[in-house]
């Protein structure tokens, strides 16, 4: 299956600016399924964690009122050419995902 | 004797195997199931942030719409001059859970984060900023005419 990230990154003046969007329903456990009618259970990211080479230098606690297929996106600096960014996900129903890029 | 020594490597093998597991998402804070479960904004921000004065700032801009049609997709760009930021913590406080994302920063990271939230109703989109060990606040009071939550 094709990775749920999709992650970029773009460094200009020594300064990375990464931006992922992650494929992921982010249900609040309020809105009803208008087929059934029954309410759609929970199910949201928690966790976020970013790491350039090995090092994790963003993470994110996250309820589920970030909105559906979240987008996300920060600066940082002391970036070189071939640094390697990896972004992983952690959600209520213990599904995890991560993707790795090089800058 | 030799099931003594068993028991003891079993052990000690189980001990390593679950702090490994542990570890990569224990380097930073625990999830605060708390706050982030509070139902109102000062039962949350007390939750989240307790006993520490928060100061308002004019060096946080929130980058958000004036006026929103729907709620569910509300794009939010916080900037900040101050230096050292530590974190960065969003909270809307007519949701039905007011605290919605928190970012950690390392000490490489700059003062911004721009992320998508659900809104539900006209609420304050408030950002506190840690910053040098201090925290700082700044809100900005957006319309929502469709609920973003449902």
């Amino acid at each position: 299956m094709a990775s749920t990230i999709r992650l970029k990154s773009k460094t200009r003046n020594n300064i990375t600016t990464v931006r992922a969007i992650i494929r992921h329903p982010m249900e609040t456990g309020f809105r009803i399924d208008i087929e059934t009618g029954e309410r759609v259970p929970q199910h949201y990211i928690k966790k976020i964690l970013v790491k350039h080479n090995a090092e994790v230098i963003f993470s994110c606690d996250w309820s589920r009122a970030v909105s559906k297929n979240p987008y996300l996106s920060f600066m940082f600096k002391n970036s070189n050419i071939g640094d390697k960014i990896e972004i992983s996900w952690f959600d209520s129903k213990d599904n995890t995902d991560s993707l790795e890029t090089v800058i | 004797m030799l099931r003594r020594k068993f028991l003891k490597i079993l052990t000690s093998t189980a001990a390593i195997f679950a702090s490994s597991l542990v570890t990569p998402i224990k380097t930073f804070a625990e999830w605060n199931q708390t706050a982030f479960s509070a139902k109102d904004f000062n039962t949350a921000i007390n939750a989240y942030f307790p006993k520490q004065i928060i100061h308002e700032s004019n060096q946080i801009k929130i980058d958000v719409y004036d006026e929103v049609e729907n709620g569910a997709v509300v794009p939010v760009k916080v900037e900040t001059s101050l230096q050292n930021v530590k974190a960065i913590t969003i909270f809307a406080d007519k949701n039905p859970n007011p605290l919605i994302a928190n970012f950690d920063l390392s000490s490489n990271c700059i003062g911004f984060v721009s992320t998508r939230i659900k809104v539900s109703e006209p609420s304050n989109i408030i950002v506190v900023i840690n910053s040098n060990e201090m925290l700082y606040m700044t809100k900005k009071f957006i319309i929502v005419h469709e609920n973003g939550c449902g």
